[in-house]
């Protein structure tokens, strides 16, 4: 019995860091480019993949997923002309949200826990989960690890960028791609309304410690890993959502490095 | 011989015209200055000439292997991103600390190296921007109104140093500015953009100019008389002291 359940607390903290690994540096650049928005739409759609997906008889993964891409790839056509992007994702993340919520509703004979969906079931991950949480996480950050310098500058600049023969755009669809992949995987974990969580805080809390883009990403995934362990931990001894307890632990983090800046701003 | 050079070209955004007919050129080691009021195509002049846009009609030319150097008009660094001034030069790609030290000493900014962009004056940022421009030994230095937010001692310290630039690399400058009088006095050539060319030729022929006359107004004459001031003064200033660092030791 003890063996059961050390094996399913195990497997839930394993799939949190991977998560966790794969949001913090995805995060880093959401913070750096201000478009926290940004992993609140992606993910907000992910809700109506869900319907999509059991609408259908299609895996809950592949729904979220492509509708997490149509998503991310909708903002990136639409920005950029004339409108501003916080107002782009405000709408369509809570266009998203509300159209995933009818279309939820108007399932015939199906019944859907909308909750696990919104703040993720972390303690019925399976082995197989596991395996496509991590799978996911591995891509996305070797994604972004292979792409970091064409990423940055892009993030700095899109006219530096260009003056250096890298096309802004792709590296923003590349971005995007891993942003909808992190969704996909993560959906299960933390929930829709947490994800956007896991992405922001741990990079808004490594920021007052590091003084490169890479020791950011670093310390953010450091965190990020690290919540989820505490939060797992935490969940079980207090009986608390898992989910919830983890971005709860990212957000102590970030308040102890917003603190530390105002110590070492008034030294 | 030609860098660049732009044909009869038209440039719309969104229905609205920006540039009509416009012919340029760049040879080596020119400086042009592009003068014109608020949109009148100065950056978009530039942005075409780098590729970052494409001519609605007409015809861009770089010559074949020209390494462009590009100081942009306004470079905003969120404070959010951690990021010292020798990481940033190593973006996108990764430079010897020879060459970084050098650019960073050639545009002004030697002692920076360690500080984070986020920290940095209006000044410095510039001359590391401009010191990112040269990593690649440019043959053709293009800069989008480097001194917007700089005061006059400032802009014109920085004027003097891209004449240095060009003294030492040999490189060609292309430039946009809105300080006629400090820009011409650096200039080999002013090109006069509204939309069109309207004029263009040696600074003192194109502030005399009707055409640079009738854009620019009656304001024109005290910016001009400053500008036959400071020129003068400038000549004065560099023979009484050739150390133009100390001024910016002060900053």
């Amino acid at each position: 019995m003890t063996a059961l359940l050390d094996d399913f607390l195990i497997r839930a903290t394993l799939a949190g860091i991977g998560v966790a690994l794969a949001a913090a540096p995805l995060g880093c650049f959401i913070v750096w480019r201000r478009m926290a928005y940004f992993g609140d739409a992606t993910a907000h759609a992910a809700i109506l993949g869900v319907a999509l997906a059991l609408a259908f008889n299609l895996s809950i993964m592949l729904g979220t997923l492509v509708m997490a891409l149509a998503m991310a790839l909708s903002v990136s056509a639409l920005s950029g002309r004339g409108r501003a992007m916080d107002t782009l994702l405000g709408v369509l993340s809570h266009s998203a949200l509300a159209a995933g919520l009818v279309a939820v509703s108007l399932l015939q004979g199906v019944r859907l826990d909308l909750s696990a969906y919104l703040f993720g079931d972390i303690l019925a991950v399976g082995r197989a989960d596991l395996a496509v949480i991590w799978g996911g996480a591995l891509l996305v950050m070797g994604l972004i690890w292979a792409r970091w310098s064409a990423l940055l500058t892009a993030t700095l600049s899109a006219d530096l960028a260009t003056a250096a023969g890298i096309d802004p755009r792709r590296e923003q669809l590349i971005m995007t791609l891993a942003l909808a992949v992190v969704v996909a995987v993560a959906i299960k974990v933390v929930g829709v309304l947490l994800i956007a969580a896991l992405l922001i805080i741990p990079a808004a809390a490594a920021r007052s410690f590091a003084r490169t883009p890479e020791a950011m990403a670093l310390i953010a995934a450091s965190i990020g890993a690290g919540s989820a362990v505490l939060g797992m931990i935490l969940a079980y001894h207090f009986d608390t959502p898992a989910g919830p307890s983890i971005v709860c632990v990212a957000a102590v983090a970030f308040g102890a490095s917003a603190l530390a800046d105002l110590v070492r701003r008034a030294a | 011989m030609t860098l660049a050079r732009l044909e009869k070209v038209d440039m719309r955004f969104g229905g609205q015209s920006v540039l009509q007919g416009v012919d340029f050129e760049i040879s080596p080691a020119e400086i042009v200055t592009i003068v014109g009021p608020n949109g009148s195509g100065k950056s978009t002049l530039l942005r075409l000439l780098i590729g970052a846009e494409r001519p609605f009609a007409g015809k861009v030319w770089r010559k074949p292997g020209l390494r462009i150097g590009y100081v942009p008009q306004k470079l905003h660094i969120d404070p959010t991103l951690p990021l010292t001034v020798r990481r940033f030069l190593d973006l996108p790609n990764r430079i010897p600390e020879a060459v970084a030290n050098e650019a960073l000493t050639r545009a002004g900014a030697g002692l920076l190296g360690g500080r984070q962009m986020a920290d940095l004056s209006g000044g410095q940022f510039q001359r590391v921007l401009l010191a990112r421009a040269l990593l690649s030994r440019p043959d053709l230095l293009i800069l989008d109104e480097p001194t917007q937010g700089l005061d006059q001692p400032g802009s014109a310290a920085f004027y003097r140093r891209i004449a240095e630039v060009r003294a030492e690399l040999g490189c060609a400058v292309v430039m946009v500015s809105h300080e006629l009088h400090v820009v011409m006095a650096a200039s080999d050539r002013v090109i006069c953009l509204n939309g069109h060319v309207c004029c263009a030729g040696h600074p003192e022929q194109v502030a005399s100019a009707p055409e640079y006359r009738a854009l620019f107004g009656t304001g024109t004459q005290g910016a001009l008389a400053l500008y036959r001031h400071e020129h003068a003064h400038g000549h004065d200033h560099d023979h009484d002291h050739p150390h133009t660092h100390s001024h910016e030791a002060a900053e």
